[in-house]
C-alpha cells in the first residue's frame, strides 16, 4: 500500500513536470488582484503574495527539482562509482590517495560545502548541479570502493585476472554489476537528499532566481506572509515533504527487495 | 548578565585558541610516537609472536593513528577551503569596490590584501596565518574575523547541544518503544514518524513550528536569542531529523541485541522486562548509534546553519550565510575551518569513547553494524 502510494505521488509529479511546458500554465503572471487568496476554482491552491497560482509555480518548481536531482544524482553515480570501483580494485598507492581525498571531503558537513560553493559560484542552476556534484560522489564512492574490495577476492575476478583481461573490462564488466544493487538504493536516498538541498539552496537565495520557480524559493517567499495568509508557506512544504517522504519509502522498499535475507523471511 | 557573557567570550575565544594549538602539538607529537612505537615493534618482534605487546600496544597505537590522521585531514580540510575560495570565488575585491571601481584602487586593495601575489606564496601565507590563527579582517566590520566567530559560537554550541538533547529525547523512547513491540501498529506508527522526521526539510518545520507556536499560540518567540524560551523551537527544528535517524538505528540495533542469549537468560531469571531492555539490552544496543551519533553531527552543524537563519538566531551559522552573501571571504573560510575542525574532533572523540566502552574496538576490528 506504501509502495503505491509513493509510486502514484512520484509518477504524479514527474508526469506534471514534464508535461507542465504544454499545458497553459501562467507561473510566472503576477495579478495583484488575486494576491494571497486562497484555494478557488480559478487557483485550486490558492495564489501567493504577487497572485500568481501556486499550483502551476508547484508543478515548475517540480521540473526544477527533478532535473536538478536526476543530473546530481546521475552524475555523483557515474563518478562515485567509477572512482571508488578503481579505488577499490587498485589497492596500493591509488587507494591510499583515494581514501585520504574520501576522508577530506567527508569531514566537511556535505551542506554546509553544497552551500559554500553555490554561494561562491553565484546563483543560478548549473552552479547548484556544479556544487551538489562536487560533494554527492563521495558518498558514492566510498560505498563503491567498499563493495569492490569485497569482491576483488572472488572467484570469477581473479579468473577473469587470469585469463588476463584488462582492468577496466575487470571492474566494468566483473565488478560494478554486482555492485550496483546498494548503489541504486543509495542512489534513491540520494535523489531525496538532492531534492531537499537544492530547496534548501533556493530557501537561503543561493540556488535559481526569480522568477523561476522552486519548492524552496516558494517557501521563502511563504515565511514573509504567515501571519497574513499561512497557505503560501504550507502547500509548497507538503509537496516537497510528500515527494521526498515518497522517495525515501521507495528507497526503504528497494533495499528490503535487494536484501535477499529478508525476501526469503517473507 | 552581560558582564557575564563578555568573560565567557573572552575565555572561550582563549580556549578555542588554546585548544587548536594544542592539538597541532600533540597531533605532530602522537604521529612522531606511533612511528617510533611501530618502529620499535618491529624491531624487538620481527617474528610475529607479539601477542603480549599487541594487548599492552594496541590501545595507543590505535589512539595515535586515529590522531594523526585527524591532523592530515584537517591539514586538507584547510588546503580545500583555500582552494575552492580561489577557485569559486573569484576576486572579492571586485565585488568590494563595485564594478565601476578605478582600476588603480582595485590594484591597491589587492596588493593590500596579498592578492596579487603568485598562488604558491598566497597558499604559504595561508598555511602560516592559519596556523597562528590569524584569520584575518573582516571585509564589511572590519573586525578581526577570530573574533566575530568567538562572539558567535557560544550561540551555535547551545543551539547544537540542545538539538542533540532533542534528538536523543525523541529518538531513545520510539527506538525502544518500536523495538520491543516489532511489526505491531506501535512499531510502524514509530516508524513512519520516523521516516517522516528525515522527509521534513528544516527549513519547513522551523516556519511550520513558528506559525503555530509562535503567531499561532503565542507560546515561543518568534525568532532571536532571548531567554529559554526562545531556544525552543530551533532546538526541536535542528533536532527533529536527527532523532528519526537515531530511533531507526536504535530500533535495528535493539531488534539484533534483543536476539543475543544473554537477554534469553535474563528474561529466564524473571527480571521486568522494563530491566532487560533499559539495563540489558540498551547498553549494547547504544553502540553503533553512538557511532551514527557522531557521524551525524556534520549534518547537525550543516543543518544548524539553516536553522540559525530561519530563526535569526546570533550564531556561527548565520553568520556563515551572511558572509557568503556578502562576499565576506576571510569570514566564510574561517567559518567553514571551525565548523569542520569541530566535526573532525568531536568524531575523534566519538571513536575514542567507543573504544574505551568497546575493547572490541580498539582490539582491532570493528563489532558489526
Amino acid at each position: 500500500m506504501k509502495t503505491w502510494f509513493s509510486i502514484s505521488i512520484l509518477l504524479l509529479w514527474m508526469l506534471m513536470a514534464v508535461v507542465g511546458p504544454l499545458l497553459p500554465l501562467q507561473p510566472d503572471e503576477v495579478d495583484l488582484s488575486r494576491k494571497m487568496q486562497g484555494p478557488s476554482a480559478q487557483a485550486l491552491l490558492g495564489s501567493d503574495d504577487l497572485g500568481r497560482p501556486l499550483l502551476h509555480r508547484l508543478v515548475y518548481g517540480a521540473q526544477t527539482s527533478f532535473f536538478v536531482s536526476f543530473f546530481v544524482v546521475g552524475i555523483s553515480v557515474i563518478l562515485g562509482t567509477f572512482i571508488g570501483a578503481v579505488s577499490g580494485y587498485f589497492s596500493g598507492v591509488i587507494d591510499l590517495v583515494i581514501t585520504r581525498i574520501i576522508d577530506i571531503f567527508l569531514a566537511f558537513p556535505g551542506i554546509l560545502l553544497v552551500i559554500a560553493l553555490a554561494g561562491l559560484l553565484g546563483p543560478g542552476i548549473e552552479n547548484v548541479i556544479i556544487a551538489m556534484s562536487c560533494v554527492g560522489w563521495v558518498g558514492f564512492a566510498r560505498l563503491a570502493r567498499a563493495q569492490t574490495l569485497s569482491l576483488v577476492s572472488r572467484d570469477h575476478v581473479q579468473a577473469a585476472i587470469a585469463l588476463g583481461s584488462r582492468p577496466f573490462t575487470i571492474i566494468l564488466k566483473h565488478i560494478i554489476p554486482l555492485i550496483s544493487a546498494p548503489l541504486i538504493v543509495e542512489a534513491t536516498f540520494g535523489i531525496a537528499a538532492v531534492i531537499i538541498a537544492e530547496a534548501g539552496l533556493s530557501f537561503l537565495g543561493l540556488g535559481v532566481q526569480p522568477p523561476s520557480a522552486s519548492w524552496g524559493s516558494m517557501i521563502r517567499d511563504g515565511t514573509a506572509y504567515m501571519l497574513v495568509s499561512s497557505h503560501i508557506v504550507i502547500v509548497p512544504g507538503v509537496t516537497l515533504m510528500l515527494v521526498v517522504l515518497s522517495v525515501n519509502l521507495l528507497g526503504d522498499r528497494l533495499r528490503d527487495w535487494f536484501d535477499v535475507r529478508t525476501r526469503l523471511k517473507n | 548578565m552581560l558582564e557575564f557573557f563578555a568573560l565567557l567570550q573572552t575565555v572561550l575565544s582563549f580556549l578555542v585558541v588554546l585548544t587548536l594549538k594544542l592539538l597541532v602539538f600533540v597531533a605532530i607529537a602522537s604521529m612522531a610516537l606511533a612511528a617510533l612505537f611501530v618502529f620499535f615493534r618491529r624491531l624487538k618482534n620481527p617474528s610475529g609472536s607479539e601477542f603480549e605487546l599487541r594487548e599492552i600496544g594496541e590501545p595507543f597505537l590505535f589512539f595515535f593513528s586515529k590522531l594523526a590522521s585527524v591532523v592530515f585531514v584537517t591539514f586538507g580540510v584547510v588546503t580545500l577551503v583555500f582552494f575552492i575560495l580561489h577557485w569559486a570565488g573569484g576576486d572579492p575585491t571586485v565585488y568590494m569596490l563595485g564594478e565601476f571601481a578605478k582600476p588603480a584602487d582595485i590594484e591597491l586593495l589587492r596588493e593590500s590584501f596579498g592578492l596579487n601575489l603568485p598562488l604558491e606564496q598566497q597558499y604559504f601565507k595561508y598555511i602560516r596565518d592559519v596556523l597562528n590563527f590569524d584569520f584575518g579582517v573582516s571585509y564589511h566590520s572590519k573586525k578581526a574575523v577570530i573574533t566575530l566567530i568567538t562572539e558567535r559560537l557560544p550561540a551555535t554550541i547551545e543551539l547544537a547541544i540542545a538539538g542533540l538533547f532533542v534528538a536523543l529525547l525523541i529518538a531513545i523512547p520510539l527506538g525502544m518503544v518500536a523495538a520491543v513491540n516489532k511489526d505491531t501498529a506501535a512499531d510502524h506508527g514509530a516508524m513512519f514518524f520516523s521516516l517522516l522526521g528525515v522527509s521534513m526539510p528544516n527549513f519547513w518545520l522551523g516556519p511550520i513550528l513558528i506559525l503555530f507556536f509562535s503567531l499561532g499560540l503565542g507560546w515561543f518567540p518568534v525568532s532571536g536569542r532571548e531567554g529559554f524560551a526562545s531556544l525552543v523551537l530551533p532546538a526541536f527544528t535542528l533536532g527533529t531529523a536527527l532523532a528519526a535517524i537515531l530511533s531507526r538505528m536504535l530500533r535495528s540495533s535493539l531488534l539484533e541485541t534483543l536476539n543475543e542469549d544473554y537477554i534469553r537468560t535474563a528474561k529466564a531469571k524473571g527480571l521486568h522486562p522494563f530491566v532487560i531492555v533499559a539495563k540489558h539490552a540498551m547498553r549494547n544496543a547504544l553502540l553503533p548509534v553512538l557511532t551514527l551519533l557522531g557521524l551525524q553531527l556534520g549534518a547537525l552543524l550543516g543543518g544548524a546553519v539553516i536553522t540559525e537563519t530561519v530563526f535569526s538566531w546570533p550564531g556561527v551559522g548565520k553568520l556563515t550565510i551572511d558572509s557568503i552573501l556578502s562576499r565576506d571571504y576571510p569570514v566564510v573560510q574561517a567559518s567553514i575551518l571551525l565548523i569542520s575542525v569541530i566535526y573532525v574532533v568531536v568524531n575523534l572523540a566519538t571513536d575514542m569513547i567507543y573504544a574505551l566502552v568497546d575493547p572490541r574496538v580498539r582490539l582491532g576490528g570493528r563489532p558489526k553494524q
